[in-house]
């Protein structure tokens, strides 16, 4: 379904507070039919950057166009066009889930026979049927989330934006909302997704967009960003003790390998070449050290991320769902 | 069409949500009545009931309609769903149009309030009904923008309900309610004149008890320009600081 046509293209997009950029002259595009991700920590801009395109926010300096209207000067116009889900579930609590989707469908002008039809099938669709004519304050996070998600599509928008879609909610509603997300892109919907999540970005995005104070620092495919670093051959060996005191030892006899202890008597042998792991073992048994497990790694979105931006994974909240 | 659509929906959740919620329908009907009797009591038979009749409304108008306007929209602007009909495809001023209607439909039934308690207690055949009519709804226009121009100046609820006191109450006092205008010292008409209030109250008086100090049409014009000065400010303000 993804076209090379340039639905998004943003330039030189800039929002200061203050003196504060918080987002600093960014640039990107994104083609009809395809998922984007802004990929990068709390407080990188990501939010920023989706609050002025979609109106709630005014740029400092910059460009939008989205589907050829400029989004500054023409933002209602943009609106008509464009799905927002926020990462907060801003629905209302008091009203049901049917009431809610129904009366998010109002504000884009849809009659009460279509809004109706509309928000049927689209709680059918996100399993919330039985949900339907309980208030949305009543919900589970997960429920919630799909909800707002519903509310952000249900006048068939050609672009959505979704701020962090799965931050907060249990494993079985992020698998179903991941799937939800990849469903809408095979009808065709254009889609600017944030998240703090590597391994959601890896399965969900097209392409990808590390953000880090302000700006992209780059953009690719999955593919291209790995290609983009220096490739590393890694081994993880299981061991029957810690490898702590024979580590500069191995190093000085592999002047070519790099040696991390880990943790739980492990250990990784990185290289620029193929690790051959016969002479390594055989230094290891006549130490009187057992190997249980030697283990290829290969290089992770989350290694690409850390080499490029310099900013240790974990900050980002990944958690391994 | 669209346009009408998402405003009618945006007014019928209104309703539906804050105005016709059991705490708001008996606010709206006892906080009048409390006022009335308060009045009632404190005269003890020395002035005329309907003379307290005009002050009566205005007030039940004034406070029913900037607490709940104030309040709803801290608390949509706190939880962030009035984001979603800041992203709706629909002018600003379509939305505050929409946001006000409510609370002035309200301000207005809470003005009725006390007429129907002073019914049963005295004649009111000699009211000019259509002046009193045209001065509740312009009262309650101009007090639901100022509950507006409140909410947009303010983050928290309780934050909206002692700013609006702050005006409220001087209004009250200022708008020749208590006091009559040509009573007041003189340091302190010319605020009195600059109340949309002032005027509101005028024309009540002028059909209820039949003494007014402005001519009805000089205040339908005041109150005119003060709707459209609050209007624009309130779109502006919400441009503002709500679309950073």
């Amino acid at each position: 379904m993804q076209k090379n046509v340039e639905i998004v293209k943003v330039t030189n997009l800039k929002k200061l507070y203050g003196d504060l950029p918080a987002v600093n002259g960014i640039s990107f595009s994104i083609k009809e039919g395809e998922i984007l991700g802004l990929l990068g920590p709390n407080g990188a801009g990501k939010t920023s950057t989706i609050n002025m395109m979609i109106g709630l926010s005014r740029p400092s300096s910059g460009q939008i166009m989205i589907d050829g209207i400029d989004a500054i000067k023409d933002i209602k116009k943009v609106q008509r066009i464009i799905g927002v889900v926020p990462d907060e579930n801003n629905l209302y609590g008091e009203m049901s889930g049917f009431d809610n989707l129904c009366f998010c469908a109002s504000l884009y002008g849809m009659g009460k026979e279509e809004r109706e039809k509309q928000a049927k099938e689209l709680l059918k669709q996100f399993g919330l049927t039985k949900a339907a004519d309980r208030p949305f304050g009543t919900y589970s996070k997960g429920m919630k989330r799909k909800l707002t998600i519903a509310a952000g599509i249900i006048h068939n928008p050609k672009i959505l934006f979704l701020d962090e879609p799965t931050t907060g909610i249990d494993v079985e509603s992020t698998r179903q909302i991941r799937e939800l997300i990849l469903n809408l892109k095979k009808q065709g919907t254009t889609i600017l997704m944030t998240t703090h999540y590597i391994e959601e970005a890896e399965r969900t995005c097209d392409r990808i967009a590390f953000m880090v104070r302000g700006e992209i620092v780059k953009v690719g495919t999955v593919r291209e960003l790995m290609e983009n670093i220096d490739h590393e051959y890694k081994i993880k060996l299981q061991l029957d003790n810690c490898l702590e005191e024979l580590k500069v030892e191995l190093e000085n006899k592999f002047p070519s390998y790099r040696i991390e202890v880990l943790a739980k008597n492990s250990c990784l042998i990185i290289s620029k070449e193929q690790v051959p792991l016969s002479p390594i073992l055989q230094v290891l048994d006549e130490k009187g050290v057992s190997v249980y497990e030697a283990k290829g790694i290969k290089p992770s979105l989350e290694d690409v991320f850390v080499r490029i931006t310099g900013i240790d994974a974990t900050k980002l909240e990944k958690v391994g769902r | 069409m669209e346009t009408f659509i998402a405003f009618w929906n945006i007014l019928k959740k209104d309703i539906k949500n804050y105005y016709l919620k059991p705490p708001n329908i008996s606010w709206g009907i006892i906080f009048p009545l409390s006022w009335t009797l308060m009045q009632l009591i404190r005269s003890s038979g020395n002035i005329d009931v309907i003379e307290l009749l005009p002050g009566l409304m205005a007030m039940s108008i004034l406070f029913g309609t900037t607490s709940m306007l104030a309040v709803t929209i801290t608390f949509e602007k706190r939880s962030k769903s009035f984001d979603r009909l800041l992203l709706a495809p629909i002018s600003l001023s379509t939305l505050v149009a929409a946001k006000i209607l409510g609370a002035i439909l309200f301000g207005i039934i809470n003005a009725f309030v006390p007429v129907v308690f002073m019914g049963f207690l005295i004649n009111l055949s000699g009211i000019n009904w259509a002046v009193v009519l045209m001065a509740v709804i312009l009262i309650a226009i101009t007090s639901a923008l100022l509950g507006l121009l409140v909410a947009v100046s303010v983050k928290e609820v309780f934050e909206a309900q002692t700013l609006s006191n702050f005006f409220r109450f001087p209004m009250l006092f200022l708008c020749g309610l208590f006091l009559p205008i040509d009573k007041l010292p003189a340091a302190l008409k010319p605020i009195s004149f600059c109340l949309p209030l002032t005027y509101g109250t005028d024309m009540l008086n002028s059909a209820i008890i039949h003494n007014s100090y402005f001519s009805i049409l000089f205040s339908i014009f005041i109150i005119i320009v003060f709707i459209i000065i609050l209007f624009y400010l309130c779109r502006r303000n919400i441009e503002k600081k709500w679309i950073l």
